[in-house]
């Protein structure tokens, strides 16, 4: 099994579980490890920097560098974070299962999209940004 | 004259539908135009408009495509004299977004349109002739969401939705300058004029993390699985956030939403019940549209017995 099929076994049975607040900290760790998966197939060492206080979004914008079409699962990313705040920072709501049920299916979905496009590399290049104009642009999508 | 103040202009627009409102986003354009004429909306369609350049010819060819979103802003602006063109379609607005700013930084965009224009016999369109909006836009800059409140007929009351903006509403970021803009404009990160129109009708929008989540939109006939598994995804998730309906604004989106539902099914075994309706057609019935007016009988997924069940037909 490789690691990439080894993130989203592990994905499916959090999923079918559920997920529960204590499993912030993984799924977050699983879109990290789906994240390091892009970064190694493009011949690159994983970095182990902070962006915003997350390595998550550091390792986004390392595998968004020159490609910019990998800005598809930004937002992605960025909602994992927040679900990771949600239910780590104290919190009177009574939300915390569901955040955790929404996280993994966030998880979820930047897995999917990553091995999509280890297996699609143009995934994400046509729809969502036009590429002649994001050539001129920074990994966050930034005129430059 | 011309006027600044969003209302008023945009009481009548040109009106791009573009290639897939006349295809299999036929719903979408029957009920944005019934739409516009139930609030008291003008559309003046775009005369002899053509394809916007899509995903195809911007991938083979850019500068042509950029031509080609010049030429429907240059008939509107130079033609019609109209000075904001509506486009419901994502793909659309984003192309003439685009084109917009590629000839307002690029010179050789600039040269390449100029060129092409001469040749094909229509006056050259300048960067900032006509303001490109989007459906939602249009609505919200209009009628508002107080307005839309005041002509409830049948209330989207108990009807719980999840709002898919698709990528290309708000990617990349810097062909948008008016999103980002402070109070009052639309988010990049999480777009909610959606939602705020569709709440105005009275539903309740649920939280959804995957609003602007990537679906394979591009890959849904060249690499159907990962589409299938993408839209899957969203489909799942939406449910899961307590979503009986996920409200779409783009024609590509809507189909491969569609398509993959059922899709899904037959490939991965997975079976969702969650129905895609246009935010059109939800507005539209809740201002006492029937069903057939907004098209609903055009969409692939059957909502018929829901609709009616909520009290909207």
């Amino acid at each position: 099994m490789t690691d990439l099929e080894q993130i989203g076994s592990r994905l499916d049975a959090l999923i079918a579980a559920p997920p529960v607040p204590a499993d912030a900290a993984e799924l977050l760790e699983l879109g990290e490890k789906a994240l390091e998966q892009w970064v190694l197939a493009r011949g690159k060492e994983p970095t182990e920097d902070l962006r915003e206080g997350f390595r998550l979004l550091a390792l986004h914008r390392q595998g968004a560098d020159k490609d910019p079409s990998f800005n598809a699962c930004r937002e992605t990313c960025r909602e994992l974070v927040y679900h990771y705040n949600l239910l780590t920072q104290p919190s009177e709501d009574d939300k915390s299962e569901q955040h955790a049920r929404m996280m993994g299916w966030v998880a979820n979905h930047l897995f999917l999209f990553i091995s999509g496009k280890m297996e699609t590399e143009q995934l994400g290049v046509f729809c969502c940004a036009s590429k002649p104009v994001r050539e001129t642009v920074d990994a966050n999508g930034n005129a430059q | 004259m011309k006027t600044t103040d969003k209302k008023e202009k945009y009481k009548e627009v040109a009106y791009y539908p573009g290639c897939a409102l006349e295809g299999s986003g036929h719903a979408y354009n029957r009920s944005t135009k019934a739409l516009g004429e139930k609030l008291g909306l003008k559309l003046k369609e775009v005369e002899n408009w053509n394809c916007c350049g899509a995903m195809e010819v911007k991938n083979i060819d850019p500068k042509l495509q950029t031509y080609l979103s010049s030429r429907v802003m240059s008939t509107a602006a130079n033609k019609m004299k109209m000075d904001v063109v509506m486009a419901p379609c994502n793909g659309c607005y984003h192309n003439l977004k685009k084109a917009e700013y590629d000839l307002e930084n690029d010179e050789e965009s600039k040269e390449v349109v100029d060129r092409l224009s001469r040749k094909a016999g229509h006056e050259t369109y300048q960067a900032g002739q006509v303001e490109t909006i989007h459906a939602l836009d249009w609505i919200k800059d209009t009628i508002g969401e107080e307005g839309l409140k005041e002509r409830v007929k049948n209330s989207l009351d108990g009807v719980k939705i999840a709002n898919y903006y698709g990528c290309m509403y708000t990617r990349p970021r810097h062909i948008f300058p008016e999103k980002d803009a402070g109070p009052g404009s639309e988010s990049t990160s999480k777009p909610h004029f959606m939602d705020d129109l569709l709440e105005a009708a009275g539903a309740e929008n649920v939280d959804f993390p995957l609003k602007t989540a990537c679906c394979g939109g591009a890959h849904t006939l060249s690499d159907s699985d990962t589409s299938t598994r993408l839209v899957t995804n969203i489909l799942q998730t939406a449910e899961a956030a307590g979503a009986e309906v996920i409200a779409t604004e783009c024609p590509t989106c809507h189909s491969g939403l569609e398509m993959h539902q059922i899709r899904a099914e037959k490939t991965l075994g997975i079976k969702t019940n969650v129905k895609i309706i246009y935010f059109t057609q939800l507005l539209g019935m809740a201002m006492g549209l029937k069903p057939k007016q907004v098209g609903l009988h055009e969409n692939i997924s059957d909502s018929f017995d829901f609709v009616k069940k909520k009290g909207l037909a």
